[in-house]
């Protein structure tokens, strides 16, 4: 399933017409230990750009974007009981929220992998 | 709560720190360094260090009087008391276990708490954007007098018109040091005062009909300036700063339209920078038909020398606690004055004092005559008296040269220590010129696995408070020390040794830095697990 970046540091998973959405692992280092995460509720709607989710480490609270627009369909429930998910697998169980995208073109400005990692690497 | 501690048995070090040099002691007390715990760990329930008389029975006249009896405790008289009393029988019928400590008792433990907190009165407390300064004790003379220290709000204005003097001689100085046209005195804080200059804008466009939605936030600007600017129900929008650390005049110019209701600059900025094209901006605003507001949270690294009216600002709070000295910490009391423009004036919040021939007078209402546009009341009374009353202290015995000093050694001070560590920790607004009133610092240098907060905890074991880390957000790693201009030479030589030996140990990667602090009180603690599993009452 292909996976695209954000300039923001969320990666998106696309399957079909559904969407995972999360935060990289140069995000959580950069936020070191996380302690609180507030994920949108199923239904609602979020725009690209917007803010979609929140995000608390030790250091700083920050915003975390939506890369599409779509519908909720689920934010992880896990994240309410174990943040530290997001610092051991920000890219697998660390997941923050997935939903339905509205319009597969928004996809076309993100960056696939190797053009993020040459991103990151530009910091 | 679980069942207080009813012996009064006293269990003593709960947790005894060992020290880096391996001694330890039966009691976990270090020398005369004394541990102590928790007051519902000491005291106990039959224990009291006041005599309270019994209350009054109130049924029927039966019973009356004050209980003469000594040594009583109110527990006893407890039946007769609810007999006669008025709460229809919502009164407490059991104890709810408070602790009790005599009067030594209540000396001790406090006195004991406070030999391990660390305040502006033991040392320098070089918290950037914090600004601690000294408080002068003549304030405190000041605020004791009876006249002032034993006012009520409530007394008739006939009674208070010293006190109202004293508000009214403030404003005067405050308008005239920024240059501004009038000045609210009442909101409480910083922040409140940013929620009253937000309010006076609204009130301001809502009277030309002008329903704008959107203010202007620039990135170098406090957190408090998004949260008051979202608080008051406005779309919030960040605007750029430069590689230089300041606002993108062409990025806030190409946002301007006709629905920016204003910006909202902190100036100086946080990373300790004088926006130097104030000016342009306010006159960028103003063309778009929006108003700036200046948080002046950094008023201290200008007073005497910038007037904020000059470059344009309509409104803007001063923080009492920061610029004229008045106590700051243990969370207040603040107070935030907030100067106004000509044009948002008329509609300032009440109350207001108002000079006359005859004395001066509390204007409260909002049918008064001399308020018909007010938005209305931000605080029950008018204002934090105590703070006025110190501020007031602070710039008499300055003057208008005494103050203009102190923006000078704040800022000389600021960079001072810039300079005198910039070749071992990376200034990255160095090369811009100099800092404002407090020097910016980051972790570039450091070597790998070494970060900011082990430096701040290295300098914990060195005797010194650390400064503001992780702050501003657009420098990584930050390290924000403000001196302000309290501090001597001989002080900020000391600290720059400390600072300088460490920053040296954190680019060698000296390992023992995981380690700090090492001499303190408690070692380091788990900040994680504090936010992720908060306690928040005692569990026994």
């Amino acid at each position: 399933m292909p996976r695209y970046f954000t300039e923001d540091h969320e990666w998106i998973e696309v399957d079909g017409q559904t969407a995972t959405i999360g935060i990289t692992d140069y995000a959580q280092e950069q936020l070191g230990d996380i302690v609180f995460v507030e994920v949108p509720a199923a239904g609602a709607s979020l725009a690209k750009g917007k803010e979609a989710a929140v995000v608390e480490s030790v250091k700083a609270a920050s915003d975390v974007y939506s890369p599409v627009s779509g519908t909720v369909t689920e934010g992880n429930a896990a994240l309410e009981d174990d943040p530290a998910l997001v610092n051991t697998a920000p890219e697998g169980d660390g997941w923050f929220f997935k939903l339905t995208v509205s319009d597969a073109a928004e996809l076309e400005g993100l960056m696939d992998e190797a053009a993020y990692k040459d991103f990151v690497a530009g910091l | 709560m679980n069942a207080p501690n009813m012996s009064g048995w006293k269990p003593g070090t709960p947790q005894a720190p060992e020290g880096s040099d391996g001694v330890h002691t039966v009691t976990g007390n270090r020398g005369l360094m004394l541990e102590e715990p928790l007051v519902f760990e000491i005291g106990n329930t039959e224990t009291t260090g006041v005599d309270f008389p019994s209350p009054l029975t109130l049924a029927g006249g039966a019973g009356g009087g004050p209980d003469t009896g000594s040594g009583s405790t109110p527990t006893a008289d407890s039946s007769r008391v609810r007999e006669g009393n008025r709460l229809g029988g919502l009164d407490r019928s059991e104890s709810f276990g408070l602790p009790g400590l005599s009067e030594p008792e209540t000396v001790r433990h406090y006195t004991r708490l406070s030999r391990q907190n660390y305040a502006i009165d033991c040392g320098i407390f070089p918290l950037g954007s914090c600004t601690m300064k000294h408080n002068p004790r003549l304030n405190e003379k000041v605020a004791r007098m009876p006249g002032f220290s034993d006012l009520h709000p409530l007394q008739p204005e006939s009674t208070v018109q010293g006190a109202l003097g004293v508000i009214d001689e403030l404003a005067h100085w405050l308008v005239s040091l920024t240059g501004m046209a009038g000045v609210a005195m009442s909101p409480k804080a910083g922040a409140h005062g940013e929620l009253c200059g937000i309010l006076t804008i609204r009130a301001a466009l809502e009277a030309r009909g002008d329903a704008r939605q959107v203010i202007l936030v620039p990135e170098s600007a406090h957190g408090t300036n998004p949260a008051t600017a979202a608080f008051a129900g406005y779309a919030v929008e960040n605007i750029p700063a430069t590689a230089e650390g300041r606002v993108d005049l062409a990025a806030l110019e190409a946002r301007l339209g006709p629905d920016v209701a204003a910006v909202m600059i902190t100036n100086p900025n946080t990373c300790g920078l004088f926006e130097r094209e104030m000016k342009a901006i306010s006159d960028a605003v103003h063309a778009a038909g929006a108003f700036v507001y200046c948080d002046g949270a950094n008023f201290n690294a200008v007073v005497g020398r910038v007037r904020p009216g000059d470059l344009g600002v309509d409104a803007m709070h001063i923080n009492l606690h920061k610029t004229f000295s008045t106590p700051h910490g243990g969370g207040g009391p603040g107070s935030g004055p907030v100067v106004l423009s000509e044009a948002l004036m008329p509609f300032a919040p009440l109350p207001f004092v108002r000079k006359t021939d005859a004395g001066f007078d509390l204007i409260e209402e909002e049918d008064d005559a001399a308020a018909p546009q007010s938005f209305g009341r931000m605080a029950a009374f008018h204002g934090q008296m105590g703070m006025f009353t110190r501020a007031l202290a602070y710039i008499l015995s300055h003057g208008a040269d005494g103050l203009r000093q102190v923006s000078g050694d704040a800022v000389l001070n600021a960079n001072y220590i810039l300079r005198r560590c910039e070749d071992v920790l990376d200034a990255p607004f160095g090369a811009t010129g100099p800092c404002m009133h407090e020097a910016l610092f980051s972790d570039a240098g450091f070597a790998e696995g070494v970060a900011t907060l082990d430096l701040a905890k290295a300098l914990i074991d060195e005797g010194f408070h650390p400064m503001t880390m992780y702050f501003p957000l657009v420098v990584h790693g930050a390290m924000l020390v403000e001196p302000t201009e309290c501090e001597s030479k001989a002080t900020l030589d000391q600290f720059i040794m400390a600072l300088r030996s460490i920053a040296e140990r954190a680019r060698a990667g000296d390992e023992s830095l995981h380690q700090a602090p090492q001499l303190a009180p408690r070692r380091r603690l788990d900040e994680t697990l504090a936010a992720r599993r908060p306690v928040l009452a005692w569990e026994g």
